[in-house]
């Protein structure tokens, strides 16, 4: 009976800001859309353990808690946003603060032409045409709590739609910065990525939190491949150890569409990222890539899930993790291969390396595959640093600990290395030096290469642009 | 230069040394020999700082010091190399950064600065030379792929890079055909000089064509049973172990 009460009492404080939030928008085209997005919440609750499919992520320390709507114009000096950008991002910034879009601390005026960035919120009215088609029609609100709060609450985010047969290398970046505060906050940004046939894109964005005090982010991303469309898509999280992040990322593929994603861990006191693909055409490809590194009794926990829909499609899962101290990981790999999915490759692996005794990692691979002529592999490990391979390197002068560094480098390395913007890729050895950092400095051997299958696909798509 | 007193090491609660003496002098080539499971590893791997075993009595004393004390990378940048019998695949790490780092150790020890990048290069390429090492290994994983002579075409390349004082060769020789032993040991002899000793661990007489030795010592069960001149090996080529235990009256041990 408590546990109803104080379920009650939370749904309630979800209820007055819907009900706030609807006051406040009373000819949202959207209104229908999240009043059921609310309902299906209200009826679901937030995950429990219980739940299969939440089995080792615990979100009660969500419970009870009045998140309240952040404050939107906290003063942001230019030196908190500084350490979050990577060269080359320079004119391509969208800059969201506590959820809600800053013009002044965002610069778009190097956008690469054919590629264009809004506030979602601002584009609602103005863009509805483009907009309706997708918004909320991916990222499924019936199947998931997380997803259907932020369909219910959700107010800003970036809206990006890149041109049929644009062509650019620059990527685009949007931040989202959290500040925490004194009492705890929740935002729920929402993007949607529209990618126009045989265009080709890369989009870069960070999560992020700076300065004390418990939030909790639950976003959403749509991300729709059109023709022939490439979509090279990064998801860094940097948020504070007092956070919360919650993530749904829905790509959507159409006939020989591409999408690469991202997704690179380092904050957050505990991260959910629920990573969904529906191969909806013949010949797309999709790509799925990971790392996490953490330490202190952070929580990861990767849930991905790539349906193949329709037949000669490929999908790659590489998800890497590194956990030290307390920390805690949990991967879980769906793959769905449906009855007419014939000629599918799905390919996927999950490695861990564990580098103290109460790091704990849980690693479930999932397979449903109904089409009986495709290729699918799986594979899981978990594992210490190799003692033979520090062994042999201080054989050869080299420190105990930069042995270790160097190995721990040496097995991120591999993920890093699918990274295509060569100055994130600095960026992101840079966050692992520091992470890794024992008074020595040490860098990547070599700068790392794509695995040679996704490059392949890429090129492909180029090839039937050209032509 | 290198001093072995009663030399002791044991794994788990196996005690595989048991009493090493031994004694190598500037500049002199110093070969071990003997059957599978006698310690020959061991006493290469303890010399090297390998924490699995464990030192339970004696001494080792390089240039007058005791080094028992001293973490593997100490003992490296003391002067000590030992070229692996099985050398580790590092998936990852590029071969000429690694080496690089491990240079840049060895000379952060004596106090020198980093090498200059173009230092390093024509480094690598005169010493890769000297073993026929192609130099497009450098840009791969740490010996990842590599063909088993190439692997000990490596270790030799790297123990030219590091300039020892004391090299150990720890049965360099295994899984090598005679032109890859030609090769090695061609590296080996370059490198030979007044100041610079090495300790040949090997189960075959042969590599003892290639790289004379000027001392050769019997290890038998965790001791070293007798010693001489590099003409003990050929007579332990033609009568076998078997017959040098005979004589020193230690049937027993070959056969436990």
């Amino acid at each position: 009976m408590a546990e109803m009460l104080k379920t009650d009492a939370v749904q309630n404080l979800w209820r007055d800001r819907y009900a706030a939030r609807s006051e406040s928008h009373s000819n949202d085209w959207l209104a229908d859309v999240r009043e059921a997005a609310f309902a299906r919440f209200e009826a679901m609750g937030f995950p429990t353990t219980r739940d299969e499919e939440w089995k080792y992520t615990n979100l009660a320390p969500l419970e009870g808690v009045r998140f309240a709507r952040p404050v939107p114009n906290v003063e942001i000096p230019a030196d908190v946003l500084e350490p979050f950008f990577f060269d080359g991002d320079a004119g391509s910034r969208a800059v969201f603060v506590n959820g809600v879009f800053r013009p002044q601390l965002s610069s778009l005026d190097q956008l690469p032409v054919g590629m264009h960035v809004m506030s979602l919120a601002g584009a609602m009215e103005s863009h509805r045409n483009l907009i309706e088609p997708h918004l909320t029609k991916h990222a499924d609100y019936r199947e998931s709590a997380i997803c259907a709060l932020n369909t219910a609450l959700f107010e800003d985010g970036a809206l990006v739609h890149i041109d049929r047969g644009v062509v650019t290398d620059k990527p685009l970046h949007i931040v989202f910065l959290s500040t925490g505060g004194d009492v705890p906050s929740a935002i729920f940004p929402r993007n949607l990525v529209i990618a126009e046939e045989n265009s080709k894109s890369r989009i870069v964005v960070t999560y992020a939190g700076v300065w004390s005090g418990m939030y909790m982010t639950d976003g959403v991303t749509e991300i729709v491949a059109k023709e022939n469309a490439v979509v090279d898509h990064y998801q860094i999280e940097r948020e504070t150890t007092d956070a919360y992040h919650l993530s749904t990322r829905q790509v959507y593929l159409m006939r020989a569409g591409n999408v690469s994603s991202h997704s690179l861990a380092f904050g957050g006191r505990l991260v959910r990222n629920d990573i969904n693909a529906l191969l909806d055409g013949e010949g797309a490809n999709c790509m799925f890539n990971g790392l996490s590194v953490l330490r202190e009794s952070q929580h990861v926990d990767n849930h991905l899930r790539v349906d193949h829909a329709k037949p000669h499609c490929n999908s790659w899962e590489f998800f890497k993790g590194i956990y030290d101290e307390k920390s805690r990981g949990v991967f879980t790999g769906r793959i769905i291969v449906r009855e007419d999915a014939q000629k599918t490759d799905a390919k996927q692996s999950n490695m861990n390396l564990l580098l103290s005794r109460d790091a704990m990692i849980d690693t479930k691979p999932q397979l449903e595959i109904l089409a009986d002529d495709v290729k699918c592999t799986h594979g899981a490990t978990v594992g210490q640093l190799d003692e033979d391979a520090i062994f042999y390197l201080r054989s050869r002068g080299v420190s105990e600990d930069a042995a270790r560094s160097l190995l721990i480098y040496a097995f991120a390395g591999e993920s890093v290395g699918q990274v295509r913007i060569a100055s994130l890729r600095d960026k992101l050895q840079e966050l692992l030096s520091s992470r890794l950092a024992h008074g020595e400095s040490l860098t990547f051997g070599r700068p790392f290469e794509y695995s040679d299958d996704f490059a392949d696909a890429v090129r492909s798509a180029d090839r039937r642009r050209e032509t | 230069m290198l001093e072995i007193r009663n030399l002791h090491a044991r794994i788990d609660d196996h005690e595989i040394l048991k009493g090493i003496d031994l004694k190598v002098g500037p500049g002199e080539v110093h070969s071990i020999m003997g059957p599978n499971g006698s310690g020959k590893s061991t006493l290469a791997s303890v010399l090297a700082g390998n924490e699995n075993y464990e030192v339970t009595e004696g001494e080792i004393l390089f240039n007058g010091k005791d080094i028992l004390e001293l973490a593997p990378e100490e003992r490296a940048w003391e002067g000590i190399f030992l070229a692996f019998q099985y050398p580790v695949e590092i998936p990852g790490v590029a071969t000429s950064y690694f080496l690089k780092a491990a240079l840049n150790a060895m000379r952060k020890s004596k106090g020198l600065p980093e090498i200059e990048a173009g230092e390093f290069l024509e480094m690598v390429r005169k010493k890769a030379a000297m073993v026929a090492l192609d130099e497009k290994l450098m840009t791969r994983a740490i010996n990842e792929g590599f063909s088993g002579g190439e692997k000990k075409r490596n270790e030799v390349f790297q123990m030219a890079m590091m300039e020892p004082k004391l090299g150990i060769l720890d049965e360099t020789d295994s899984g090598l055909d005679i032109d890859a032993l030609k090769i090695v040991s061609d590296g080996v002899n370059q490198l030979r000089g007044p100041d610079r000793s090495f300790i040949v661990v090997t189960h075959y007489q042969r590599l003892l064509d290639y790289i004379v030795p000027d001392f050769v010592h019997v290890l038998v069960n965790g001791r070293i049973v007798k010693s001489g001149g590099k003409e003990l090996a050929l007579e332990l080529e033609k009568k076998g172990y078997a017959s040098i235990l005979a004589e020193v009256g230690m049937q027993e041990s070959l056969a436990s």
